[in-house]
Order: C-alpha cells, then structure tokens, then sequence
C-alpha cells in the first residue's frame, strides 16, 4: 500500500541526498582545477561592498561635479533627487498616452508602489501605441518575425503568410455571422 | 544606422536609426564590433522591467572600435579598440569615489536606486545600448578600457558584464578556503561565478539549475557538482544533507525570472505583483548555514519580493548584493585570461548577425539548441 503514496518532498530530498555525490553527480577535486585558491584573502570578509571611510568625503562636498549635458528631449526626473545628474540618456522621450502616464508616475518616489504600477501601465500602453504608430507609417505589424519566430531573411514571406491568416480568419467569421442571419 | 528595436513584450526588430552624436564633452561615439544579449536583458524582453518605453535599442555588453570622441576625453582616440562596462559611472562622484562604479550618481535621472545601464529601459537611465551598429558612451574618459592587443573581441565582450559578476558574486560571497558554495543558476553568470568560487579558494562548488544542457556545461566548464532541481525534492532539505549543516555561501545568479515555485511564478511573473520570481533568494536565504552569506547578483525590479526575511535575522546571515562594479575588476580578470584561468568566449555558443536578433532573442529566452550565450555582430564590424 505505502509504496502508492507519493513521496513528499522533503522524502523526495531525503533519497536524493542518500546516494549525492555519485557517480552522476561526481565531487570535483579542488586540486584539478585551474587556478584554485589564487585569489584567496583571508582579509575579504566581511567583503565588498564596504563602506570605504578613507575616501568618504561626503557628497557635495570637495568636488566639482561633471559638466552638466544640455538635454534636447524631455527627462522625466526622479523626485528623490536634488539636482539632475550631469549626463542623460536621449533615447525615446515620453509622449502620447503612455507619456503622459509616466509624466504622472513621476509624481511620487521611487518607494512608492504606484509610481512603477503607473509606468508598467504605461509600458502596456506604450505597446499598442507602437503597432497604432507602425500602421499610422504604413507599416504592417509582423509578430512572428518580431518575436524570432522565423529567420530575418524569411520575415518578409512570415509578414504575408501572417496577413493571408488573419485575412482568412476575418473572411471566415464574416461568412459564419453572415450564416448566421439568414 | 541598423539597431534593435523594441516593440513591446517578446517583440524586437532591427531597423534604420539615426547615428548617435556626442551629446557631452566626455562623450565617445563607439562602433560595435561585437555585442550580447544577456540574461538580464530577457528581463526588459519579457516586459518586466518598468519604464521599458517602445523604440528603444537594448544592449549593455559591447565593444568595439572609436569613432569619434567629445572635447573633454583624451585618453582615448578615434580608432582604438575598446571594451565597454555596462555601467555608465562619472568616475568620481561619492559612489564612484568608494569603487562603486555600480552605483554612480551621476548618470541616471530616472531612478536613484541604480546606475546609469547602457539600453536598459529608462528605470536605468535611457540611454540607448550596443545591440546596433553605433552607440554614445558617455564618460568615455572613465568607462572603456582598451582591449589588449593579444586578447580575442569575444572574450573581451564578455568582460563589460558577464565575467566581471560572476566574479564579484563570488567575490561577495567572502569565500574562504574549503568553503562549499552553492551557485543557483546555471546560465552565464552563474557558470563565472562557479568558476570563480574555485579562484577563492572554495574547497566544493555545487550548481543548481534545471535545464539539463546548461547543468552539462557546468559540469565540465566549472567544473562543478551539478544538480538538476527536478530531481532533488526539496532544494534546501537536499543541500543541508549534502553539506551537514548548510553551505558557507549561496549565490543567487538568476534573479526575477526564475522558475521552481508556482507562488513566485504566479505573483511573481504572471501578476507582476512581485518585482520578479524570488525562488533561488528563498532557497539561498533558507539553505545557507547560520551565519552564512548569501551573495545576490541576479537581477530584480524595483518593488518588493516575497522573501523569508525573518529567517534572515534568524539566522544571522549577511547579504551581500550589487551591480557588478565592472571597472574595479578589469586588472584582475584580464590577468586571469591572458594567464588561461576564465575562459570567457568558450560560454559563447552562437554567433548571429545582429540583422537576426528577434531570432537570437527568442532563442535565448526559450532555451532553444543548447543557446548558452548569443553573440550579435553587425553588418560593419
Ligand atoms: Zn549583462
Ligand atoms: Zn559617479
């Protein structure tokens, strides 16, 4: 009867741990490996990070920061912050929906659970605005070439294998509503 | 120029955009010879990172060749071939000042709580990153170091990331010798964090994972005593018979992607209620012996995670966790190739153009023919 009851998982640990290392699992010889013990330091513990009091001058203070970079798109700006740090990255400023989102999210701090629930809203809404902005450019969303479905060098033929689908499907709903009526 | 280009969760492309241009006096433009795509960038790809904003170009483990540099550097010139950290550091603010090139102050106005990561959504700065021919290093007079002449682009691409914290994981971890570590996470940087354990001095190395491949690998390429999660029952019952009492030090190298616990991966992945999957940070922090260390390099959002934090006081045990300072280690580790003791390039297990990244992408995140490390090259490198 009891060999029907399945192991539990600490059972399942239990057997494991029994017959570990074996021969599928070998123990590995410290001395056979390239390069054992050639950065050991008694001395690294406790360990880095460490405060290094040496060089803790305190921020703002006995330094001149870096030049300040002359931003030409909008930088949403950490509230926890006193000033903008000196370089900024220029990559996809915020705008439509989803910007106006984020702009909001920036209301509140970085420990505040709503100011990253706000941007992960508008990361989904950011989505639907890239394939709104691919069509407004005349380019057709082709997901099984984006999500690497197929080679690049086949994207073309997965963009019209993709649309001749999603064309046969519309047909085939409109037909079965069409039969539906009459 | 060709670059990556995001499009929401699981969708990339590679498009025209325009060239980069110096935006700062300390500014380089640098072209890409050789670019990856990391674990942690399939934590943007799954949509998990906030403020991932579509358009972007991922990519924060590059290098490549001088183009072009800004009136405030002159340490580099057009021309020289260089690797990049991933962390943008300033170089001298307090954090930089202390080696905590990890936590600059000075290089992302989004969020206080990281440094400024090159095509690491805007949580991470906004700057756009090396999956693309052309890419702007700010700092450039602090952040690239020049590739020696006698070491190989693609072990020199592995040293902006992947090389560098593996080795502060173990590093953190305050191995000493004949220490048993416990690595989770068989993917890149839980192989170099293996491997450096061993550099530590550590007396057992024992890696747990669950995809059978890369628990293969481990074992040769470690080396290490490998198990597949699957196959033990209960991990921390498991690990504390192996060892006794508990491993000396447990490594976390997966972070918010993790699978292994139906809790974490419905509030973790699916809700998204938790800043990512916390599996390996619950079994490290329950494995590891009293007053053990637990180092955590894997990669986590910005809120909370459910993590048994009362076994953390406990059990006196020390956390130790950080973005890899990439700069602070580079003597060390370059040392350490040239002397044949990390062999970098032999993670990398494909080599793609960068005109196919959707394809290496999903490879990559669904575990696809044996992909352990994916390598993008552009068209002009
Ligand atoms: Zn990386
Ligand atoms: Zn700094």
């Amino acid at each position: 009867m009891s060999k029907d009851i399945p192991m539990t998982q600490s059972e399942q640990a239990d057997a494991a741990a029994d017959t570990a290392p074996d021969a599928k699992h070998p123990r590995i010889d410290p001395q056979t490996v390239i390069g054992w013990g050639v950065d050991a330091d008694p001395e690294n513990d406790p360990t880095y990070p460490m405060r290094d009091r040496s060089k803790d001058d305190g921020p703002g203070m006995n330094w001149t920061p870096p030049v300040a970079q002359v931003a030409d798109v909008e930088i949403l700006q950490s509230v926890e912050y006193l000033r903008r740090p000196a370089t900024v990255g220029q990559s996809t400023p915020p705008s439509g929906l989803s910007g106006k989102i984020r702009r909001a999210a920036f209301a509140y701090s970085e420990s505040q659970w709503g100011h990253w629930l706000l941007l992960m809203l508008a990361d989904r809404v950011n989505f639907v605005e890239g394939i709104v902005d691919d069509l407004g450019k005349g380019t057709l969303p082709n997901p099984v070439a984006e999500m690497g479905l197929v080679k690049s060098s086949n994207a073309r033929v997965a963009g019209v294998a993709t649309l001749a689908v999603a064309g046969l499907a519309v047909f085939g709903l409109v037909t079965l509503l069409r039969g539906r009526d009459r | 120029m060709r670059a990556m280009d995001y499009r929401g969760p699981r969708r990339v492309r590679v498009v025209d955009k325009p060239m980069p241009k110096l935006e700062h006096p300390r500014d380089a433009i640098v072209r890409v010879t050789r670019s990856c795509i990391c674990g942690s960038d399939l934590h943007l790809y799954h949509g998990m990172v906030p403020d991932t904003r579509v358009g972007m170009t991922f990519g924060h483990e590059f290098c490549g060749v001088v183009e072009e540099v800004g009136s405030g550097v002159e340490n580099l010139k057009a021309g020289d071939h260089v690797l990049v950290p991933f962390n943008i550091a300033c170089g001298q603010c307090h954090f930089c000042k202390q080696g905590l090139f990890g936590n600059c102050h000075e290089s992302n106005a989004q969020a206080t709580a990281v440094g400024g990561i090159f095509g690491y959504s805007h949580t991470a700065g906004g700057y756009d990153g090396g999956q693309a021919e052309y890419v702007r290093v700010p700092y450039a007079d602090f952040g690239p170091t020049i590739i020696p002449d006698w070491m190989d682009p693609d072990d020199a691409v592995l040293l902006t990331d992947v090389v560098p914290t593996g080795y502060q994981a173990a590093e953190m971890g305050g191995i000493q010798k004949g220490d048993t570590v416990v690595v989770f996470g068989a993917g890149p940087v839980g192989l170099l964090a293996a491997r450096s354990a061993w550099l530590f001095g550590a007396g057992r190395v024992i890696v747990i994972d669950h995809v059978e491949y890369r628990l293969e690998f481990a074992r040769t390429y470690c080396p290490a005593e490998v198990y597949d999660f699957r196959e033990i029952g209960d991990p921390v019952v498991f690990l504390k018979k192996i060892t006794d009492i508990g491993p000396d030090v447990c490594i976390d190298a997966v972070g918010a992607d993790a699978s292994g616990n139906a809790w974490h991966t419905l509030f973790g992945k699916k809700l998204k209620l938790e800043a990512g999957s916390a599996v390996p940070l619950h079994w490290a922090i329950n494995s590891v012996k009293k007053g053990g260390v637990v180092s955590i390099v894997g990669v986590y959002g910005p809120t909370g995670n459910m993590v048994p934090i009362g076994n953390v006081v406990n059990k006196g045990i020390t956390i130790r966790a950080n973005q890899a300072s990439v700069k602070r280690h580079l003597p060390k580790l370059i040392e350490h190739v040239r002397e044949g003791r990390i062999d970098p390039k032999g993670i990398i297990t494909h080599r793609v153009p960068l005109e196919d990244v959707a394809e290496a992408y999903h490879l990559f995140s669904s575990k696809l023919d044996g992909c352990i490390k994916p390598v993008l090259i552009p068209s002009a490198a």
